[in-house]
């Protein structure tokens, strides 16, 4: 099992969203996040004062899915997110190390 | 023959009669820079319609003699009609009852008067708390950050009950009641004698409640602008004891110098006559230059100027924007005292200074930065609204246009290039803009005040007006509005000081950098204003 964090750009959520769903990927969990990567801020104006806005708004979906399924999952999001500019995010993957669900204490595979 | 007017007063015949509206100016020995009020000519009411259109296209003032022969007939009307004929009449038992139905008329044409201009002033009074809370409440709430939003909006809402009660006890007395050119007295101490009779010291037409609970709003408003300059870092203890002292201290006796009977400043009788007209310099001047030294003295926020404190909710400032700007009608119309033409000139001067302004620091930021902001539009409105407020009530339209105009662009200055440069953390730009525009607003108020809308100085010998600002040719109002500004400066400051340095001593004034950090609302009141996760 292995688990996917992907960080992204909000407005690509909903996009992100359908190619994992058509992928087969059910599950996810979506978190508000800010951050930048080498994306530089924005700037606004304060009683006529210039300032950089570092901090910006991000989206980060987290999936854990069974290893056959890891590169479709990461070909679903970069389908979706690419836009070929700086700014579109970054996936991470990282091993887990159990999965077990709540309802009726299924472990392993079948849990996901 | 000796004709009766409302007040016992006889129209000799004639004579050139004046039925304008300074005609009663001795009779209301300091509404000063209020509206003179309007003579209550009896038989005024009962010219027709179209012969009362002549005389006032002749410019007030009936010239021709044949008119007045024309006239005499038409005047030599009902009562005094009645009344030659009753003494003509060997029926004595009539004399008293045409009397009394002239005393009756007299009293339905007074209450009348009454009830319009009541009305208007209880609307008014209404605005101007409306300003306060939650206009004011809201304009400075949406400016700070987040977690200091309660903090901000209390501070407000302290003195909308703080100085209700204060005003009620000693406040309206020290400054209305009857003193010296400095400070009113105690007659009026909790609101003794203040009932629902006009007192025509000030306004002959409204209950003296009105009247009080009227200028009770501006003593509301004035402490609460202060508190946008030491916004997320003082005590509301502290906030609250400092500014109770300085609502007594030093609001009282600005407003009795500029508006009390025999005030050094007022603009009938006082010794320095000072045009002005709803509070430049009672409201605007001293409370932004006591917030200049209250953040002087308090110091600059924890992170300041190199953190960007960003306003937590333009929305929310907006909105107070938009309720100040509405309720300033109250502010400045409604110091009219009264429902008539003098009201409408002070609503329309208001509501084109304002938008001049907000066209004026928008222009002027648009130049500036490169882009107009939200926040610089409403606080040019303000800025113009605070402007005209000296002057709205002695100018002309256009006059207000260009008020407003200067002042958007002058204000935006103030708080673009010298706030940066002198780095003082005036938080939410009192100084800039109430303290500066107010100043700014009284000068011009010299500039601009004509006597054709107000003649605010009464008439000279020969029954015309006395010219009131530099462009009826009276340069030396400039003068007088500069000491008027220099004394507001002083009071403020010297006033303020004393009273930052008392309360620091005794209470302490700032909050400690932890709850700074934490917040206002958490420290000072343990709540929380938005509640994102219930």
């Amino acid at each position: 099992m292995v688990k996917i964090e992907a960080v992204l750009q909000p407005s690509k959520l909903d996009a992100v969203k359908d190619a994992l769903l058509e992928a087969g990927i059910e599950g996810m969990t979506i978190l508000e996040a800010r951050g930048h990567g080498r994306q530089k801020g924005h700037t606004e104006f304060y009683r006529g004062r210039e300032y950089t806005v570092d901090l910006l708004p991000k989206v980060k979906i987290e999936l854990v899915v069974i290893d056959e399924m890891k590169d479709k999952a990461i070909d679903a999001i970069e389908g979706a997110a690419r836009t070929g500019r700086i700014g579109d995010g970054k996936i991470f993957v990282s091993r887990v190390e159990e999965a077990i669900r709540i309802r009726n204490d299924e472990r392993g595979e079948t849990a996901l | 023959m000796k004709i009766m007017g409302t007040r016992n007063q006889t129209i000799p015949e004639g004579r050139i009669w004046r039925l304008d509206r300074q005609a009663d100016a001795n009779m209301c020995a300091s509404t000063g820079n209020r509206a003179p009020i309007p003579p209550e000519n009896l038989t005024l009411f009962l010219i027709p319609a179209c012969l009362r259109r002549r005389i006032h296209r002749s410019g007030n003032t009936m010239h021709c003699r044949s008119f007045k022969l024309f006239l005499l007939p038409v005047l030599l009307g009902f009562p005094t009609f009645s009344l030659a004929q009753s003494a003509a009449s060997a029926a004595a038992s009539q004399a008293p009852a045409t009397q009394a139905q002239v005393a009756a008329l007299q009293q339905s044409v007074s209450d009348a008067r009454m009830a319009g201009d009541n009305a208007w002033m209880l609307m008014s009074a209404a605005l101007v708390l409306l300003m306060t809370g939650p206009g004011l409440a809201l304009f400075y709430g949406g400016l700070v950050r987040r977690k200091n939003i309660l903090g901000t909006m209390m501070q407000s809402f302290a003195m909308m009950g703080l100085v209700t009660i204060l005003w009620a006890v000693v406040g309206y007395s020290l400054a209305f009641g009857h003193g010296n050119a400095f400070i009113g007295g105690f007659e009026h101490l909790f609101l003794r004698g203040v009932g629902l009779t006009p007192n025509t010291d000030y306004a002959a037409t409204i209950p003296e409640q009105t009247y009080m609970v009227y200028q009770l709003m501006f003593a509301i408003i004035t402490p609460a602008l202060i508190t946008g300059a030491f916004a997320e870092r003082m005590k509301f203890s502290a906030m609250a004891v400092f500014l109770s002292l300085w609502s007594l201290l030093v609001y009282s006796p600005m407003a009795h110098m500029v508006w009390g009977v025999g005030g050094l400043l007022n603009a009938s009788g006082g010794h320095i006559p000072s045009l002005d007209f709803a509070g430049g310099t009672v409201v605007h001047i001293t409370s932004g230059v006591s917030a200049l030294v209250t953040c002087i003295y308090l110091g600059k926020r924890v992170g300041y100027p190199h953190t960007n404190f960003p306003p937590h909710s333009m929305v929310l400032s907006f909105i107070g924007a938009c309720l100040l700007w509405v309720g300033w009608f109250g502010f400045n119309a409604g110091s009219a005292l009264g429902s008539g033409p003098l009201a409408t000139s002070a609503f329309v001067n208001t509501h084109f200074a304002a938008a001049a302004a907000a066209l004026g620091w928008t222009v002027a930021e648009w130049i500036h930065n490169g882009r107009p902001t939200a926040l610089g539009a409403i606080s040019g409105a303000v800025a113009g609204l605070v402007a005209i407020t000296p002057a709205s009530g002695f100018v002309q339209p256009f006059s207000a246009l260009a008020i407003g105009l200067v002042a958007g662009a002058f204000c935006s200055f103030m708080v673009f290039e010298v706030k940066s440069r002198l780095g003082y953390d005036d938080s939410l730009d009192a100084f800039g803009v109430h303290g500066a525009g107010g100043t700014l607003g009284a000068l011009l108020t010299g500039l601009f005040a004509t006597s054709a809308i107000n003649a605010a100085f009464g008439k000279d010998a020969h029954g015309n007006p006395v010219p009131t600002g530099a462009i009826d040719g009276h340069w030396g109002q400039l003068g007088s509005q500069a000491a008027g500004v220099g004394i507001a400066w002083s009071i403020s400051i010297v006033g303020t000081l004393v009273l930052l340095f008392l309360v620091d001593k005794v209470i302490g004034l700032r909050v400690s950098p932890e709850e700074e950090s934490a917040g206002l609302d958490l420290s000072q009141h343990g709540e929380e204003g938005y509640d994102f996760n219930s």
